[in-house]
């Protein structure tokens, strides 16, 4: 008769007032009220704060909207006419793919570089120290200049022995068309960036996983492809999503050696009609686009190597909310489930 | 030391293996013999080197004197005359094929299912054709007593699961040696039965296996040679029944009267 527990044997279930006969044992202390508790029903904490800055919030978005709607001085008209102009889809075209192939050859270059920061090769881990520090030292802007003003620097290459004799040289004016530099100078600051991430990523990966793969006879190739490489995205990924968005802005700086990108092109337009509020807005519209959809894709990459991590065992499948769910449950207001409220809150 | 018939040359020489961590010694001059078919249990306090023994045998971790001998083949050197030169990584790989490792964490690749880990090896180390491989994979999972579980991932398996797959995986190289390090300590007490279970089986069955373990009753129903280190020396080796019932050696004893 000395213990204290509320519960009772197994039949915990508030609903019936008379509980099945009790196992064998001794006998459970029963204090006065214990019926009521029993029968009580279980109430969640309330937020009100929440739902007074949703409120507030609702408010100075609706008008936030009008504002931007009304406002006449925003030219929504101009805007619309210059939209999908024919110099605006080109410069947006040379966005995209500048964007892409730079991001695409800097992460090839940096997954290279990280495995050499990490290589038992001293030499190799200088080197790419090296790389790093001084990549991440110049300003892109300077950088696109020096590779676009080369030839002013070294108007002449020559192969041969150093400090010897030449065998062959060439001139190098126009080596460097503007979107060569551009391509150049900028996969070169990605990949020093990028290296970094990827490093940390690597870095996340127990060492236990390596030592399993080498006794099994993976050759450090093999190793590094399909044991620690897929393991250190989920790690990756997020600050790439993060560098690769920032690159798509970033790759504006072309326009100081005269390639014309999303924002170039619009920028060429209202120097001559001064439409310089409606055409900056395309641009953002369209930056907003990309965004937008690389975001979606973000979590799309994110989802997929992130399979095998959940315990739940529909065949190894991610957990099953998808895109809209997560937008969903993140919205004040709407769709708030009581999962949501677990996982997000 | 040296036990018995000499005729037949055993499996794994170990002479005179020394190996130390920043100045501290932790393999002290190790010889030990064992013989094909032969199951070795290495038993003794922590840090009396135990895994490092076992790291050493397949070169995870490279020793300072001495020499591992699997085979007849000195395991991640080569002799020149006079000297021992260390192989290529390609060549130890190559070595490393033939012996297999449980690890005490498991260390089952998060990302790639139940069948995946246990076939991705022997189709890219040992060039095996994929369909073979997972037939293959599946007569061992039915060995380890996890048919049906090809298409689960690691995280959603018991530790007790995880680590009958590790063995799959392992024997999946068909290995002429498998080691152990610690495949239980990781493992809940009411999983620990399945795991020994199906490491007696392969010990009935005739594998060579070295096993660093703390289950005295393992060592004693399984075990051919129980071998007892301290301060990384051997300073116990023989059959269980004389090792584990009157040990000689004092640190061999309270060691023994500890862990019972």
């Amino acid at each position: 008769m000395t213990q204290h527990d509320l519960s009772g044997p197994a039949t915990a279930a508030p609903g019936p007032p008379d509980p099945a006969p009790p196992p064998p044992g001794p006998a459970l202390h029963t204090a006065a009220g214990d019926k009521e508790l029993l029968s009580a029903r279980l109430v969640p904490l309330r937020h009100p704060g929440q739902w007074a800055s949703a409120a507030a919030l609702s408010v100075l978005f609706a008008m936030l909207v009008n504002t931007i709607v009304t406002n006449r001085r925003f030219q929504w008209d101009v805007v619309g006419d210059y939209f999908v102009r024919g110099s605006i889809m080109h410069g947006l075209e040379l966005t995209l793919w500048l964007t892409a192939a730079v991001m695409a050859s800097g992460y090839l270059l940096g997954i290279g570089v990280a495995a050499m920061r990490l290589s038992h090769n001293p030499v190799l881990r200088g080197l790419a120290f090296g790389f790093v520090w001084l990549l991440r030292s110049v300003p892109p802007l300077v950088q696109l200049l020096f590779w676009y003003e080369l030839a002013s620097l070294y108007p002449r290459l020559s192969v041969g022995v150093p400090f010897g004799p030449e065998f062959a040289h060439f001139k190098t004016a126009h080596l460097f068309s503007g979107i060569l530099a551009a391509y150049v100078g900028l996969t070169l600051d990605v990949a020093a960036f990028s290296s970094e991430i990827v490093r940390g990523g690597l870095l996340a990966v127990d060492p236990g996983q390596r030592e399993a793969a080498r006794a099994l006879g993976m050759g450090d190739g093999r190793i590094f492809r399909r044991i620690v490489l897929p393991q250190a995205m989920p790690a990756i990924v997020p600050a790439s999503g993060n560098l690769l968005i920032g690159m798509l802005k970033a790759t504006s700086i072309v326009s100081v050696i005269a390639v014309q990108d999303l924002l170039y092109s619009t920028q060429l337009i209202y120097t001559q009609n001064f439409l310089i509020m409606p055409l900056l807005m395309v641009a953002t519209i369209w930056y907003i686009i990309l965004t937008t959809l690389l975001s979606v894709g973000q979590f799309y990459v994110e989802r997929y190597y992130a399979r095998g991590s959940g315990r739940d065992s529909r065949a190894g499948r991610p957990p099953a909310r998808g895109l809209w769910q997560i937008a969903r449950g993140n919205l004040p207001l709407f769709g708030r489930t009581r999962t949501d409220l677990a996982g997000l809150s | 030391m040296s036990a018995g018939k000499s005729g037949q040359r055993p499996l794994v020489r170990v002479r005179g293996l020394r190996k130390s961590y920043g100045g501290t010694l932790v393999l002290d001059g190790i010889d030990l013999d064992v013989r094909e078919g032969e199951v070795t249990v290495l038993l003794g306090p922590s840090g009396s080197g135990k895994s490092t023994l076992l790291r050493c045998v397949n070169h995870l971790e490279k020793p300072d004197g001495g020499f591992v001998e699997i085979d007849g083949e000195i395991v991640g050197y080569r002799q020149d005359g006079a000297r021992l030169r260390e192989l290529r990584p390609r060549l130890v790989t190559r070595q490393r094929a033939h012996v297999g490792m449980v690890f005490q964490q498991f260390n089952l690749f998060p990302h790639m299912t139940v069948l995946e880990n246990i076939t991705d090896a022997p189709v890219a180390v040992r060039g095996l054709p994929r369909k073979q491989a997972v037939a293959h994979a599946r007569e061992l999972l039915a060995r380890v007593g996890l048919d049906g579980r090809e298409d689960s991932y690691p995280r959603q398996m018991s530790g007790g699961q995880q680590q009958r797959v590790a063995i799959a995986r392992a024997l999946a190289m068909e290995p002429r040696l498998l080691l152990f390090d610690e495949p239980t300590s990781a493992l809940d007490p009411e999983l620990v039965g399945e795991v020994l279970n199906v490491m007696q089986d392969l010990a009935t069955s005739g594998m060579t296996m070295i096993v660093v373990t703390h289950e005295i009753g393992f060592a004693r129903k399984v075990a051919d040679t129980v071998v007892f280190l301290d301060g990384g020396r051997i300073v116990e080796t023989g059959p269980p029944a004389d090792v584990l019932t009157a040990p000689r050696h004092e640190r061999a004893r309270a060691f023994l009267t500890a862990v019972l």
